[in-house]
């Protein structure tokens, strides 16, 4: 039911992307998000689309489950749009049609900002992707240890990170598994009137929060009983390694800055 | 009610990197009134192969066959809901499908869905709470507050209240002790027997298989491996451990008294009455002669 869920789920593969030490893909994706804000003409748009894709080959992961994964966000993006078609006023009028009027401005815009939207869902989806929830948070936790001297929690954030991650797919399981149970009994959750759906959703919530809650219980005792007492002098099993690649990427993205900076309009 | 499936297969999550081939060319009859059991190790797909049992999946090639419903692949399919009314599915850990504020809410939920009564479902209500043996007075309590075995009854309740014609058991006794373990077998052995209710049961007990079905069908690698009564499956115990599956522990003394003694009993006895007293017939025998 949910199989075709793309966010938050790790492909394995070969590749440089998933080898990058997840400090590094997690700065580049920090800066990705805010330079991507600076392109504002063709030049800039086609700068940040040619290296999305180059990412994305890098990656190695098949493009018709990327497409498959994406396909109800690309609505969003198609909707984002529309919107900007009919509403902004700018430039000379395209197109008329009775009130609808259709400007050169709205187009650009509608084609930008969608442009924006769908390279933003592909690199950070790229992150998911490529890294496994655990070094994605081992990647944060190292990143805001300075953080620590305004004692930030740093290390609890970053459990808690890594314990609701690491339960998504239990969660889920377990979602599909009650969902069947109560299908079996009668229960519509894909068809029927709007009430009745929000209806039906009573039989799978209160099992999943009865569940939820025992886990945690559990995973509490469990964690105690074997000594678990926080972040101090905490040693990793996984040590993360900087490469040349690392170094290499972010290199890369910082020209794009740069060339950001100087193309744009 | 007759079930049948025919050569399906099923694949998990198709099309994308995690594609998984779960069961293949897999064809089992059930026909009405038949106890059966479903046998193999985690991963073998039987758990895949009861979701097809009330389309809870449908197959990815193949037909599945239940009354009058017909199931193919890539094919819309309507009416799903009166197949499900049908087959009853109990699944492992039943107890956690309850959501209810009382007892008698939870058991009533699945026969209200399909269109029963709220009078005549309270009664099914008593007739199922008396059948998997419990008293009338927990019908008003939460069915949080009560213990581990009355959750899992109070669960079956509700799969029994909504009448079906069929019912499958997905290790219906997992984390029971021994005593629970028997009354509950013994229970839908009853209701089998009394309401000529055809029983798919999927386990992995070799014992429950032995005692209760009358065709059982072993899977492996999400295929059909071996199928047939009782005592064809367990009249080649070789086999069995060959795959790595056990042998009730009657077939495995009998084995082993064979191989200590020299004599070969007539066929293979699945209880341990039957085979004492057709040891106590070859002794006897020995004796006068």
């Amino acid at each position: 039911m949910m199989e075709k869920m793309i966010f938050g789920r790790y492909v394995p593969a070969d590749s440089i992307i998933h080898k990058m030490d997840p400090r590094s893909k997690l700065m580049i994706i920090f800066l990705f998000v805010c330079i991507i804000f600076l392109a504002n003409n063709w030049v800039t748009y086609a700068l940040i689309g040619i290296y999305t894709f180059l990412m994305l080959g890098m990656s190695r992961i098949p493009v018709r489950f990327l497409y498959g994964g994406l396909k109800p966000v690309l609505w969003l993006v198609l909707f984002t749009l529309v919107l900007q078609l009919f509403f902004t006023k700018e430039g000379a009028i395209l197109f008329e049609w009775g009130p609808v009027k259709i400007y050169e401005g709205g187009v650009r815009m509608g084609i930008f900002i969608s442009l924006r939207f769908f390279f933003l869902i592909l690199m950070t989806s790229l992150l998911t992707l490529t890294t496994t929830p655990i070094e994605i948070t081992d990647g944060l936790e190292t990143l805001l240890h300075p953080l620590k001297k305004i004692r930030f929690p740093v290390h609890e954030m970053a459990l808690m990170m890594s314990i609701s991650l690491r339960f998504i797919p239990t969660l889920m399981q377990e979602t599909d598994k009650i969902m069947k149970a109560q299908i079996a009994r009668g229960v519509e959750f894909a068809s029927g009137p709007f009430k009745e759906r929000i209806k039906a959703v009573i039989p799978l919530l209160i099992p999943l929060f009865v569940s939820s809650f025992k886990r945690a219980e559990e995973l509490a005792i469990a964690m105690e009983a074997r000594g678990y007492r926080g972040g101090e002098g905490r040693t990793k099993y996984r040590q993360l390694s900087w490469r040349m690649a690392d170094s290499l990427q972010l290199v890369v993205l910082v020209v794009l800055t740069i060339l950001l900076f100087l193309l744009r309009s | 009610m007759d079930i049948s499936l025919q050569h399906i297969e099923y694949r998990y999550q198709a099309n994308t990197p995690f594609e998984q081939l779960a069961i293949e060319d897999v064809s089992i009859e059930i026909p009405s009134g038949t106890y059966m059991a479903i046998i193999g190790h985690t991963g073998s797909g039987k758990s895949t192969v009861l979701q097809h049992l009330n389309a809870l999946l449908q197959p990815t090639k193949g037909t599945v066959k239940i009354g009058d419903h017909e199931i193919k692949a890539q094919q819309k399919n309507k009416n799903l809901k009166q197949v499900r009314q049908k087959v009853g599915i109990v699944f492992q850990f039943p107890e956690h499908q309850l959501f209810e504020e009382t007892v008698e809410k939870d058991i009533i939920f699945g026969p209200m869905n399909f269109g029963i009564s709220e009078a005549e479902a309270k009664k099914r209500a008593r007739i199922a709470l008396k059948q998997v043996g419990l008293a009338e007075d927990i019908l008003e309590k939460s069915p949080f507050d009560l213990s581990g075995g009355q959750m899992r009854r109070v669960a079956i309740a509700g799969v029994l209240a909504m009448e079906p014609d069929v019912i499958v058991l997905d290790e219906p006794t997992a984390g029971l002790d021994p005593r629970g373990r028997k009354e509950i077998m013994d229970m839908f052995y009853t209701l089998h027997k009394d309401r000529k209710l055809s029983t798919i049961l999927v386990t992995h007990s070799m014992e429950d298989a032995a005692s209760y079905a009358d065709q059982i069908v072993i899977m492996q690698h999400g295929k059909v491996v071996n199928q047939g009564t009782p005592e064809e499956i367990f009249s080649s115990p070789v086999e069995l451990v060959q795959m790595g599956l056990d042998v009730p522990e009657v077939v495995r003394f009998q084995l082993k008294l064979e191989e200590k003694t020299g004599v070969k009993l007539d066929k293979i006895y699945l209880s341990i009455e039957e085979l004492s007293s057709a040891v106590t017939g070859v002794l006897n025998r020995g004796v006068r002669s």
